[in-house]
């Protein structure tokens, strides 16, 4: 139960969170290309999870056969769900034309 | 390896024994955790589908009031995060009035998080006409995702407000042991984590440049 996270560690990612979501909004801003965009949005997002899930849900501090046992499965149900995505621009190809 | 390990590892094998180090209750929850986290993908999945699929896909989101206002969400949403961690170290402490407070911080900036977004909800329906069957660009996949996806997501941010409701009420009354508060947690930051990923994803993609 006791471990050597601080109040001051809990701080600390908050104001990280923060600083991330700051990025986030100002990107949101920038005239990027919508593959570039993506990219750092979604990183900055996954980076933000790790976060909240090593230290606010506190799996950083539980045996590493939890993180085992939950996670490489939850990773590659989700990658497999990016099986669908190519088949948006045959969708998109397929419209007739306006 | 050690002999400790050896006999923790022989002890595991034997059955009987906790082969994560924690109890039923919080392993019940990161298996709902990670079950609920793939309902999330695959919306945002099949968002990500349907945007892809539509050519022109509507940026509705002017920067006041939407954008402003999902990152003010956004900033009570992990607030109330902060408030929940010091509920848990206060309650492994076995402060409870303390603990009371801190949940009490949460359930305050949760009910706010709900409040916050159905004025943007309202907004968006009175003055952009976005419903969840049809909207001006003649887009009808916007409204259908963005309300579902949002929609699943303020469901499960009140639901955690009640949740953390009963835990606070027990835990003033004397009820409920440190590893009930710490499940309570673990639920409220996945429900942050989640909004971390729809913020950039809905909001910001479509913000009106």
């Amino acid at each position: 139960m006791e471990h050597a996270v601080t109040t001051k560690t809990f701080t600390l990612v908050w104001v990280s969170l923060l600083a991330l979501t700051g990025v986030e909004i100002f990107l949101a801003y920038e005239q990027l290309q919508v593959l570039i965009m993506l990219t750092a949005l979604v990183g900055l997002s996954v980076i933000k999870a790790a976060l909240i899930i090593s230290y606010f849900m506190h799996l950083k501090f539980e045996r590493f056969s939890l993180f085992l046992t939950l996670f490489p499965m939850l990773v590659i149900c989700i990658l497999l769900l990016f099986i669908m995505i190519p088949d948006a621009h045959r969708a998109l190809g397929m419209r007739p034309p306006q | 390896m050690s002999d400790a390990k050896v006999a923790t590892m022989a002890s595991v094998w034997e059955g009987g024994g906790s082969p994560y180090a924690i109890g039923s209750k919080k392993f019940g929850m990161w298996l709902f955790i990670i079950s609920d986290a793939l309902t999330f993908s695959a919306l945002l999945v099949a968002y990500t589908y349907l945007r892809l699929a539509t050519p022109d896909w509507p940026k509705p989101f002017h920067f006041v009031p939407s954008v402003v206002f999902s990152s003010i969400m956004t900033f009570v949403l992990l607030s109330s995060s902060l408030t929940m961690v010091m509920a848990v170290h206060n309650m492994a402490r076995g402060n409870r009035k303390a603990t009371v407070g801190w949940l009490l911080a949460t359930i305050v900036c949760g009910a706010a998080f709900c409040g916050l977004h159905l004025i943007e909800w309202i907004n968006l329906i009175r003055h952009e006409k976005v419903t969840f069957f049809s909207n001006p660009w003649n887009v009808p996949q916007f409204g259908a995702t963005f309300f579902s996806l949002t929609g699943l997501h303020m469901t499960h941010v009140a639901i955690g407000v009640i949740y953390l409701s009963i835990i606070a009420f027990a835990v003033g009354r004397g009820k409920f042991s440190y590893e009930d508060v710490e499940v309570s947690g673990l639920y409220w930051h996945f429900v942050d984590l989640v909004w971390m990923f729809i913020f950039p994803l809905v909001y910001l993609l479509s913000a009106r440049p």
